[in-house]
């Protein structure tokens, strides 16, 4: 197999697909929580993506098609090769001795939360993974999770599926139900951790979030992950991406994540256009 | 008889208002004649003052005097003999406070461009093809290098150069380090960074991209895969900001990231997949080279760029032909000012920034005069972006938890002038051991530790 070249490739949603990239010295160093940041092309820019799985020389990681480089990267399959694919990034989720815990996973976030649930259960904890969807037809992943957890639990905000609401009206639910969680990861959009933070706060229970800010070299070098914990400026990349969720300012990451904002959606634009008409838009 | 022409012959260049909307080269280069013109007002010194003010201790007498005779082989091979990205260092090197700081014909009048001249026969050399990629026959050993910036690939051209087979592990998907991602296009174009890497892959140098050394391999593995020593080039480190309120508003980079993005990126053109925010006022802070980078890339990015720093401009640590340059350009320099926060709109977005001014006191520690602020001075300029050039402070993650290795109270790799570390296999030099630096001296660096380190692989036996 070549470097970086995609092994597999399995299309979970219309908006998410899953790719398997031959990168054997990353897989052999990957634990959960960590990343990898890749390019697809030479003149390509730089996107950190959660590690999903690593085994056989295999790097998984899981992307939604939201702007121009995944709709780019989305055009590779199986065959190609990746022009870059550097990691494993960023310091491991801390999992040993927690007792019982809590993941949430909040739509594409469930891939992030799968490996982390899977190393907290692994390693001894008692896992409630409840994971989190829009809608019946974009549950990702639940056959995966199920086997990662004690409790699997999945959400729909519609109803059509599972506990029919939110993952914090579920988290709430087995709280108020009598369970005594002694820890809670919260991995998903910003929004979701920040709401799920404010819940174990009143429960006063410990809780690890994955951020995952704009990157550029995921070493360090530039700043661009930089958030404020606890009033200190820490670098996501090198000091992260887990961090203690009651101590993150959520809102200034989502301004500093919208800064792009513009650009991404020309790119994405751009991308559509080049493709033929939107039609990937589906 | 030397030329006893009083000033430097000038170099052509762009002019300010057109270059500050483009990211082309600034400084075009001398002419075989006016390079020989220049090379004649060399006096050739008996003991050569000049040579004791360069980091690579090139015979610059020597070449200078070649290239006054027309000799630009022979001026190249002495050159490239001493230094192995001479192109580069011919461009970035602070000439004024080295070589050209010591030429006595600066006493009376301004030094040989000794510079230039370097410069002048390094793209001559490259134009005509011709590289000095000799190499002694294979030794059979082994060394890798952690970066591949000026200290990295000067080291690693050394030690190809006595026949070491060198893998260069470098974090970024291209090699340069600084020179790729930190220094624009417009005064160091990235095809020469490109081509002094090509000159050392032909001397059989080998260079792996993606590799951030502390994460993928550590250094111990590095030694279970047979390398015999390891040199730590992996240069300043993480980003400093100045802790006042308002530093993470959308809007406010660090240097590293705003020049990141439009060198390494290319954000600068239309078609980058990479963005960069185009702004209308910017606010650099601080006042080193890599300040006068970023102010020079905001201005050709369409802004109004105000260089905002606490001491005068006496103390301005850049280059004397940066602010120069800067100033050609129209940058604005509000000297003897300090930020105290950052305002954002609703939006999180800068909106403006506050400073103070300030006065000179008594000398600091650093032989410097304190500034002081001025009570009752703060106002409010109004800017859409602001980027912080404060240096850096050490990153510490290709090293950590290196059996033995020991570290500095700042956390930068504790190396001796030779390059030595507390470990006997493992060497370092430029900005991981001293702290943010200049490229020459990390090149100085690169060639000493590549000495120490054939010294130590010999004396193994």
């Amino acid at each position: 197999m070549k470097k970086y070249e995609i092994a597999a490739k399995k299309v979970l949603t219309p908006e998410i697909s899953q790719i398997s990239v031959y990168a054997p010295l990353v897989a052999a160093k990957a634990k959960a929580g960590q990343f990898i940041i890749l390019r697809v092309d030479e003149e390509g820019e730089r996107i950190p993506l959660t590690i999903s799985s690593a085994v056989d020389g295999l790097v998984t990681v899981i992307y939604q098609k939201i702007g121009g480089t995944t709709l780019a990267l989305d055009q590779l399959n199986e065959g190609d090769c990746l022009q870059d694919f550097v990691g494993p990034l960023g310091l491991p989720t801390h999992v040993e001795g927690l007792g019982r815990v809590a993941v949430l996973g909040g739509g594409l976030g469930c891939a992030i939360a799968l490996p982390v649930a899977r190393a907290l259960h692994e390693a001894g904890n008692q896992v409630d993974l409840i994971g989190g969807f829009k809608t019946k037809d974009i549950v990702i992943l639940e056959e995966e999770m199920g086997q990662a957890c004690t409790d699997l639990h999945i959400c729909t905000d519609d109803g059509t599926y599972g506990y029919h609401g939110f993952v914090t009206g579920k988290l709430e639910e087995l709280i108020d139900s009598g369970v005594k969680f002694d820890h809670v990861f919260a991995i998903g959009p910003l929004l979701m951790m920040k709401f799920a933070c404010k819940l174990t706060k009143k429960y006063d229970i410990p809780t690890t979030v994955s951020m995952n800010p704009i990157m550029i070299d995921g070493t360090g070098m530039c700043g661009c992950c930089r958030l404020t914990v606890d009033g200190e400026v820490k670098f996501a990349c090198v000091d992260g991406p887990d961090f203690d969720g009651h101590k993150v300012d959520f809102d200034e990451v989502i301004a500093r994540n919208a800064t792009y904002k513009e650009h991404e959606a020309k790119a994405k634009e751009k991308h559509l256009c080049r493709l033929g008409g939107g039609a990937m838009n589906g | 008889m030397a030329n006893m022409q009083m000033e430097k012959t000038p170099m052509p260049e762009q002019e300010a208002n057109v270059r500050n909307a483009n990211f082309q080269e600034v400084a075009l280069g001398y002419t075989l004649e006016q390079a020989q013109n220049e090379a004649q007002r060399c006096l050739n010194c008996k003991n050569k003052p000049c040579v004791s003010g360069c980091p690579v201790g090139i015979p610059i007498p020597d070449f200078v005097g070649k290239v006054a005779e027309g000799d630009l082989a022979g001026a190249y091979q002495l050159l490239s003999d001493a230094n192995a990205l001479p192109a580069i260092s011919g461009r970035v090197c602070p000439q004024e406070t080295q070589c050209e700081g010591k030429c006595v014909r600066g006493v009376k009048g301004e030094p040989v461009s000794i510079g230039r001249i370097e410069r002048f026969v390094a793209d001559w050399a490259a134009e005509n093809g011709i590289a000095n990629v000799a190499t002694a026959p294979k030794n059979g050993h082994k060394v890798a290098v952690i970066g591949s910036g000026p200290a990295g690939l000067t080291c690693a051209g050394e030690l190809a150069r006595m026949g070491y087979a060198v893998t260069v592990f470098e974090a970024f998907h291209t090699p340069g380090g600084v020179l790729s991602y930190g220094i624009p296009e417009f005064r160091l174009p990235k095809a020469i960074v490109k081509r002094e890497v090509a000159n050392l892959e032909k001397m059989g140098v080998d260079i792996e991209l993606d590799m951030v050394i502390g994460k993928v391999l550590t250094i111990t593995e590095l030694f279970e895969q047979g390398y015999e020593a390891v040199f730590i080039g992996s240069g300043a480190g993480l980003p400093m900001f100045m802790k006042i309120p308002g530093e993470s508003l959308v809007g406010v980079y660090s240097a590293n990231e705003y020049l990141t993005r439009i060198n390494l990126m290319k954000a600068y053109k239309d078609d980058s997949p990479t963005p960069v925010l185009h702004n209308k006022k910017v606010a650099v802070v601080g006042g080193g080279n890599v300040a006068m980078d970023a102010a020079r890339c905001a201005k050709r990015l369409g802004a109004e760029v105000h260089i905002v720093y606490r001491r005068s401009e006496a103390e301005l640590p850049a280059r004397a032909e940066e602010v120069h340059h800067a100033k050609e350009e129209g940058i604005i320099f509000d000297l003897l000012t300090n930020p105290v926060s950052i305002e954002g709109d609703e939006s999180g977005h800068v909106q403006s920034i506050t400073c103070v001014k300030m006065e000179l006191g008594e000398p600091d520690a650093s032989g410097r005069r304190r500034p002081v602020v001025i009570e009752g001075s703060e106002f409010k300029m109004e800017v859409d972006a602001v980027v912080m050039s404060l240096g850096t402070q050490p990153n510490p993650m290709s090293y950590d938890g290196t059996p033995g290795l020991e570290k500095t109270r700042k956390g930068c790799v504790q190396a001796d002038d030779h390059g030595c570390t507390s470990c006997p296999n493992i060497f370092a030099g430029g900005d991981a051991a001293t702290g943010a630096a200049t490229v020459i001296l990390a090149m100085g660096a690169g060639k000493s530790a590549a000495k120490s380190i054939d010294a130590y692989i010999k004396s193994k036996g």
